[in-house]
């Protein structure tokens, strides 16, 4: 008889390890491009080597004498797919026409023009070199102020100002704030195009089987159902006849929150030719043609008392858009608005967007998505403040943060903050570093020349997204929890976890509720055909509505069990604890394998209940969750040759209960190495042509191991009141409270030279020039 | 134009046709149907596809199938082939060194040479020794701590 494992003890907030690692640790996971069918065919893309071009020809025909060829497709033969979606929708957006092959234009490096379908990998590859494509070249345009200014090329011609939408929202009373401020302050702050590089790229596999009329769509993503739902649009299949499957999923950090042209591709082709298909991606063909992050120039004003309390912000944000719009694209600098005023208790706020197209890829989510360029502006701003004030940035905070009773706060960007204590994580992580001291050998290091930089960054962040009227689709989340007739657990979340390490936290949470075994917890997810419909895994959610969804089932199925255990034990006082119902009177108690043996069988049923423990629940969450901290970075310049070490890196985060900490850590770690790498290394350059010049990781500098430093974590714990775990997220923390932490850490050594500003990335030939400037002034 | 070549491939010897450009990479994943070491750019830069080849760590992307005749090959897949993890394996699990798991296999035989060649590295030589392994996930500090938990104690 199947019995169910002792459970010794709680699970939730234990150091545990992965159950997900076994497989991963092996070798024996599978990614997309580990997926092998019979008669799997292989395909190629070619793709724009320019910027912006006519194309004036193309010439297949090279391409179909290879032995192995089965199909070359190009712009005509699709023209009736798609479009690629925009998700978002904003007053009077201008939306290019996103053909899944260009037409007779191409817009960016890497805009596909053909594909080519062969039997074998190299001989797709050799195939599609042999294709003939005689461009015109047109100027283009990548920079976005230089796509503004008049006389620019147009992206798109019908849209000669290169102007995709403006935005403009507006808080309180902005001109009353600014003239009441007894200082203002302004800064230019740019925040970088950066390259989401997840390691795995992309890939697709795809099969069709004309006798069933069903596709199959392997594909590395975040969000399986949705991109069922708008590839069968793009493919003008029935929804149900799509079957999306996410196997494995190397890494998405946002780029794999969307839905992109060759997944569409794929489909077409696997029922063309009647035959398996797959598509794996270069990193050449990731960096050019998967989306790009953040892409900002800002314009901030702030305006102050001289007491440092903050009376107004101003925003003027350029976005560059990209050539077309992704599925989020033009909704991300409108999160960059809403985490306008941080932490900070100020109620004036005015901010206006303009969305531009250039030739390139199109921006769109990447970790932190938006909320990362609010934070560096909004943390970098009140550093300007308080070297114009004179004042410590500590303090400065300290005047404007959102009271412990002020909660929930309703912001000036529309926002309800759920609950915080600002002060605690900020007087943790100074206690850390023993700031007063610290600032003494700073004194003493900048007496001998050295130039040593303490900085901080007291970040918030929006997380569990969202709320559905907030969010593009909807922005709920599913699970549906099983107790198997052997008393085993199957739950099967919507949310797609890819290196989160949900198999765990939420088998950790069932374990705990349900008086079961971890091992008796199996989590299942992304598949469209065995998981009911979910949202997917992006913006810190996937816990926080997740396993908020996936809480609620099980409460429904704790229900129906005492009602099963009434009936076997024939009591009407009996409760549900540690897995097994006890008849309170007599302490009689009857296990859960039994119940659920009994509610199978169903040889007597309570009344008006099923046979059966199964329940599927929806979770609407009623507000976002906002997770905050503080982040303190020492670094320390070398003066000749602009090298910046970081002595110290310090990270306290509140991210509302801790499930497990030891991912919640390595969920910190993640996130500062990409933090640090938009501050220090990363970013993708267009030249004048419209060139990605940064188009491998040898020209892209991704966090290696000896370029991070040592990070210490620690934490402070404010549950969230808006979902039953009291998670508040923290897959984005790290990234957020990283950057604006270790510029002003930067800004700060070198603020002896006069230097108040420094945009990113900081890489040591920058710092040297502002170095020698400074010194020659 | 192919060319026969045999190798003993996780202890077991084999000997197979292959094209002379072929990749040791797609040999690997798909002649021999060994789909542990992954490719994450065929340009020798993020370390994913990393093997032992006689010993030494190598990205199997940067090699030809053909360059391996006569040789012996480790995979992630040899290294549990008993059914008892090593304690590499054993290692990056204890200590959460892996997120989305792709850079993983490659990371571990990475890490399993760093312990070869120096039994007690600190943590800087640990460091640069897995220059060559990009891992977008992790930030490096579980994996680096999965090393040294093997590290002797000097």
């Amino acid at each position: 008889m199947a019995t169910t494992t002792a459970k010794p003890e709680t699970l939730v907030g234990k150091r545990i390890r992965r159950r997900e690692d076994p497989r991963l640790i092996t070798g024996t996971a599978t990614y997309v491009d580990d997926i092998q069918m019979p008669g799997l065919h292989h395909a190629c893309i070619v793709r724009s080597p320019h910027g912006a071009a006519k194309i004036k020809s193309i010439n297949i025909q090279p391409a179909l004498k290879f032995p192995g060829v089965a199909a070359v497709f190009t712009g005509k033969d699709t023209e009736n797919v798609g479009p690629v979606p925009c998700g978002s929708s904003l007053p009077g957006l201008r939306v290019p026409h996103h053909h899944i092959l260009a037409m007779d234009r191409v817009y960016f490096v890497g805009h596909p023009v053909a594909v080519v379908v062969a039997t074998d990998r190299y001989v797709a590859r050799d195939a599609a070199e042999a294709i003939e494509v005689e461009y015109d070249p047109l100027p283009a345009v990548s920079d976005p102020e230089k796509a503004l200014a008049s006389g620019a090329p147009a992206v798109h011609p019908e849209w000669p100002d290169n102007v995709a939408f403006n935005y403009h929202q507006d808080g309180g009373d902005i001109e009353k704030a600014f003239a009441e401020a007894e200082v203002v302050v302004k800064q230019r702050i740019t925040s970088q195009r950066l390259i989401p590089s997840a390691m795995e790229t992309r890939g697709v596999v795809a099969q069709w089987l004309a006798g069933d009329r069903a596709l199959t769509l392997h594909t590395s993503t975040q969000v399986p159902h949705l991109v069922r739902t708008l590839v069968a649009q793009m493919l003008g299949l029935e929804e149900n006849r799509l079957r999306v499957i996410t196997p494995e999923v190397g890494g998405g950090f946002g780029s794999k929150l969307n839905i992109y042209a060759e997944e569409a591709l794929m489909g077409f082709i696997a029922m063309k030719i009647g035959k398996p298909v797959k598509w794996i991606e270069s990193r050449r063909e990731n960096f050019t043609c998967t989306i790009h992050g953040r892409g900002h120039v800002d314009y901030y004003e702030v305006a102050a008392k001289k007491d440092g309390t903050v009376l107004g912000i101003k925003l003027k944000l350029i976005q560059d858009l990209g050539a077309y719009h992704q599925l989020l694209t033009p909704a991300i600098p409108t999160l960059s608005v809403l985490m306008m005023p941080g932490l900070y208790k100020c109620q004036n706020i005015r901010a206006d967007i303009v969305g531009v197209f250039t030739n390139a890829v199109p921006t769109d989510a990447y970790r932190g998505a938006g909320r990362p360029e609010a934070t560096h502006g909004i943390e970098r701003m009140m550093d300007v403040l308080a070297a114009e004030l004179k004042m410590d940035p500590v303090d400065v905070r300290r005047k404007n943060f959102v009271a412990n009773d002020a909660f929930p706060f309703h912001t000036a960007t529309g926002l309800v903050y759920d609950s915080g204590n600002y002060a605690a994580p900020l007087d943790k992580a100074l206690e850390t570093v023993n700031y007063k001291k610290l600032r003494e050998e700073q004194k003493e290091a900048r007496s001998v020349g050295r130039l040593m930089g303490i900085g901080l960054s007291t970040y918030g962040e929006i997380c569990a997204i969202g709320p559905s009227p907030a969010t593009p689709a909807g922005g709920w989340e599913s699970a549906t929890v099983k107790i198997e007739p052997s008393g085993k657990v199957t739950v099967m979340t919507g949310a797609s976890p890819h290196g989160q390490g949900e198999e765990t936290t939420f088998a950790q949470v069932a374990a705990d509720e349900l008086g079961v075994g971890i091992d008796d917890v199996l989590v299942i997810h992304g598949d469209t055909a065995i998981v009911q419909y979910g949202i997917g895994t992006f913006g810190s959610r996937g816990t926080a509505i997740g396993g908020a969804a996936m809480y609620y089932a099980i409460q429904e199925l704790k229900e129906k069990i005492t009602k099963f255990g009434a009936l076997l034990l024939e009591s009407e006082d009996v409760s549900f604890v540690n897995g097994a119902c006890v008849d309170n009177k007599t302490g009689k108690s009857i296990p859960l394998a039994q119940i659920a043996a009994a509610s199978y069988r169903a040889m007597k049923l309570p009344p008006k209940t099923e046979p059966g423990l199964v329940a599927t629940y929806f979770w609407e969450p009623p507000n976002f969750t906002f997770p905050f901290g503080a982040h303190i970075v020492v670094t320390e310049v070398d003066r000749e040759t602009g090298n910046i070490e970081i002595k110290r890196y310090v990270a306290c985060d509140d991210c509302g209960n801790i499930l497990n900490p030891l991912i919640v850590e390595g969920q910190v770690h993640g996130g500062v190495a990409q933090g640090l790498g938009q501050a220090l290394w990363e970013q993708a350059v267009y030249d004048d042509s419209g060139q990605l010049v940064t188009g491998e990781f040898m020209d892209y500098a991704v966090a290696k191991a000896s370029s991070m430093p040592w990070i210490e974590t620690s934490h402070t714990v404010t549950p969230s009141p808006v979902n039953p775990l009291g998670v508040k997220g923290v897959g984005e923390a790290g990234t957020i409270g990283c950057s604006p932490a270790v510029v002003n850490s930067v800004v700060d050594a070198l603020s002896p030279l006069g230097i108040r500003h420094i945009d990113m990335p900081m890489t040591p030939e920058k710092i040297w020039n502002l170095i020698q400037a400074g010194e020659h002034a | 134009m192919t060319r026969s070549i045999t190798l003993t491939l996780n202890g077991t010897k084999r000997t197979d046709t292959v094209e002379p450009r072929l990749l040791l990479i797609h040999y690997l994943r798909e002649v021999a149907g060994l789909t542990g070491p992954h490719i994450g750019c065929e340009t020798s830069l993020c370390g994913a596809c990393t093997v032992h080849v006689d010993g030494k760590a190598v990205k199997s992307c940067t090699m030809f199938a053909v360059q391996a005749d006569g040789a012996n090959v480790l995979t992630i897949e040899g290294l549990d082939a008993s059914g008892t993890l090593d304690p590499m394996q054993e290692a990056f699990w204890n200590e959460h060194g892996l997120q989305c798991g792709f850079c993983t296999p490659g990371m571990i035989m990475t890490a399993k040479q760093i312990i070869e060649r120096n039994p007690s590295p600190t943590d800087e030589e640990i460091r640069e020794g897995l220059e060559g392994n990009l891992c977008r996930c992790t930030g490096y500090q579980h994996i680096v701590n999965a090393v040294r938990s093997l590290a002797a104690k000097a």
